[in-house]
């Protein structure tokens, strides 16, 4: 059996530190602008410290997947094009990307440079898949999470390149690259801006009886009982009232994390050849534990033995966790 | 069970016990300031990452204390000093939780993201104060709470030896 690559997520050097220390064979970070799509407040890389990350990982035989994956809006390319070129100057191993521009603007610039096509893209047929790999070089896809497994390698074997599949952590897919969820209540867009549900414009209201509600630019959009697990402000995992379900309900997406433990060894033979944790924005102790714990679990499936990781369930969204549509397309 | 947000919950389980907050705050607002300044100058990059809110007047209530911290993360002039929870400064932003899940976020052993969806943290006012000032201690290399106690020397690192311990074992009347 091929081992995949573990990607680690990272928001902060010290993060990507632990990844690193902790077993990752890449590391995916981005700079603290709007070129990625985790775009929040004190979180990412400053130049400098996008160089001596980039040293450190490579130090430990740990690549560098820069995340270049937010769409510009028109006018604005400078800072993707500067981000890119800083990039090769650090000697990352890949750029993540999503908007054709960028891809070609690095393909065109700098054609050594790998490519990989962020889920940002949600390029999920051989065609669109096909597509980036003629026209920009693309050598990885990163799936959109709408796959089954037999899907997957029904494309594995239709395209020319790699893949990768996210398989840990937040589980809000919708159509990824094209949310307008959050730019519909507060202005600004996740695709464009990187930032999903701003925190300037989340605020938690303490009610009686132990309640608490998450708003968004003003909007309710949950509200937690006593006792009830929270989940991340997105509109997308918000809970709603509607002539048939007076009560409220998540009409959209439930605050669920996604657990692939059990079927790494299914997506090995599938031909996927690169495991993806997400939570960029999450703490070094969170990227520490499961980035080590997967560094386990595909060490043992390597070895012969299995995988059981249901003791990360304490670390995701709502403390519960999915197969999602890996399993099956029913999931929801 | 849930987390007891009120005044009741604040009062069960108190780590000092029924001592008042007017008796331990000359005790323990020398050592706060002397934390708060020496940390300043190690961690500088902290700042940079907090951009404005190195200006944010931050409560920081561990339930189970008689008393709240109020922190200014302002690189000149850093403040850090209990202060009542009957009569709470002027603030942007509070977090609010059981000392343990607090020391733990600092000792870098817990996620505040998890903390925060299992209900273990308030947030109230500011959100985009307290994310930032979290991304800002979480790139901290190692653990802040270990960078204190180095402060103290042996009786500091024996209090953080203390607490870890108690951060591993459950606390009777709080959920585990």
């Amino acid at each position: 059996m091929t081992l995949a690559e573990l990607v680690c997520p990272a928001g902060t050097p010290a993060a990507l530190k632990n990844a690193v220390d902790a077993g990752a064979d890449a590391v995916y970070c981005g700079f603290r602008n709007a070129t990625n799509a985790r775009n929040f407040p004190g979180l990412n890389f400053s130049p400098d410290e996008m160089e001596a990350s980039v040293a450190y990982a490579h130090s430990k035989n740990a690549k560098v997947l820069m995340t270049l994956n937010t769409y510009p809006p028109a006018g604005e390319e400078a800072l993707w094009r500067e981000a890119a070129d800083m990039g090769v100057r650090f000697g990352v191993n890949a750029f993540i990307v999503a908007d054709m521009g960028v891809a070609r603007y690095i393909a065109e610039t700098y054609p050594d440079a790998r490519l990989h096509l962020s889920v940002q893209a949600a390029a999920s047929s051989p065609e669109a898949i096909r597509y980036y790999c003629e026209n920009f070089g693309v050598k990885r896809v990163v799936l959109p999470r709408i796959l089954t497994i037999p899907e997957i390698r029904a494309i594995r074997a239709e395209i020319p390149c790699e893949i990768e599949t996210f398989i840990f952590g937040n589980h809000g897919l919708m159509v990824e690259g094209r949310c307008s969820l959050t730019n519909y209540a507060t202005g600004l867009s996740t695709n464009l801006d990187g930032v999903c549900s701003p925190p300037a414009q989340v605020d938690y209201r303490r009610q009686a009886g132990n309640c608490v509600s998450s708003c968004l630019a003003g909007h309710v959009i949950d509200r937690f009982r006593d006792g009830e697990m929270a989940g991340y402000p997105t509109i997308c995992k918000g809970r709603y009232t509607a002539p048939h379900r007076p009560e409220g309900y998540y009409a959209f997406e439930e605050p669920v994390s996604l657990n692939l433990a059990h079927m790494l060894p299914q997506l090995i033979e599938a031909g996927v050849h690169a495991f993806k944790i997400e939570g960029r924005q999450r703490s070094k102790s969170y990227v520490r534990a499961v980035v080590s714990a997967f560094r386990q679990a595909i060490d043992d499936i390597a070895a012969g033995g299995a995988a059981d990781l249901d003791h990360l369930v304490s670390l995701t969204e709502g403390r519960k966790q999915t197969q999602g549509a890996f399993a099956t397309k029913k999931w929801r | 069970m849930e987390q007891d947000w009120t005044a009741t919950g604040a009062r069960r389980g108190r780590i000092f016990g029924d001592l008042p907050a007017v008796v331990l705050r000359p005790l323990v607002d020398p050592l706060l300031h002397r934390t708060v300044t020496r940390l300043a100058q190690k961690h500088r990059s902290i700042f940079a990452r907090l951009g404005p809110h190195i200006h944010t007047d931050f409560i920081i209530d561990p339930l189970d204390l008689p008393f709240a911290l109020h922190l200014k993360p302002d690189p000149d002039r850093p403040l850090l000093k209990a202060v009542s929870r009957g009569a709470l400064p002027r603030h942007d932003a509070l977090i609010r939780g059981r000392f343990r899940t607090l020391f733990d976020l600092i000792d870098a052993g817990e996620d505040g993201d998890a903390a925060f969806f299992s209900r273990d943290l308030l947030i109230e006012g500011d959100t985009d104060a307290v994310v930032t000032l979290r991304n800002a201690l979480d790139d901290v290399d190692g653990s802040i709470a270990a960078d204190t106690a180095a402060l103290f020397g042996p009786p500091g690192r024996l209090a953080l030896s203390v607490l870890r311990r108690g951060a591993a074992a459950p606390v009777k009347g709080y959920p585990s």
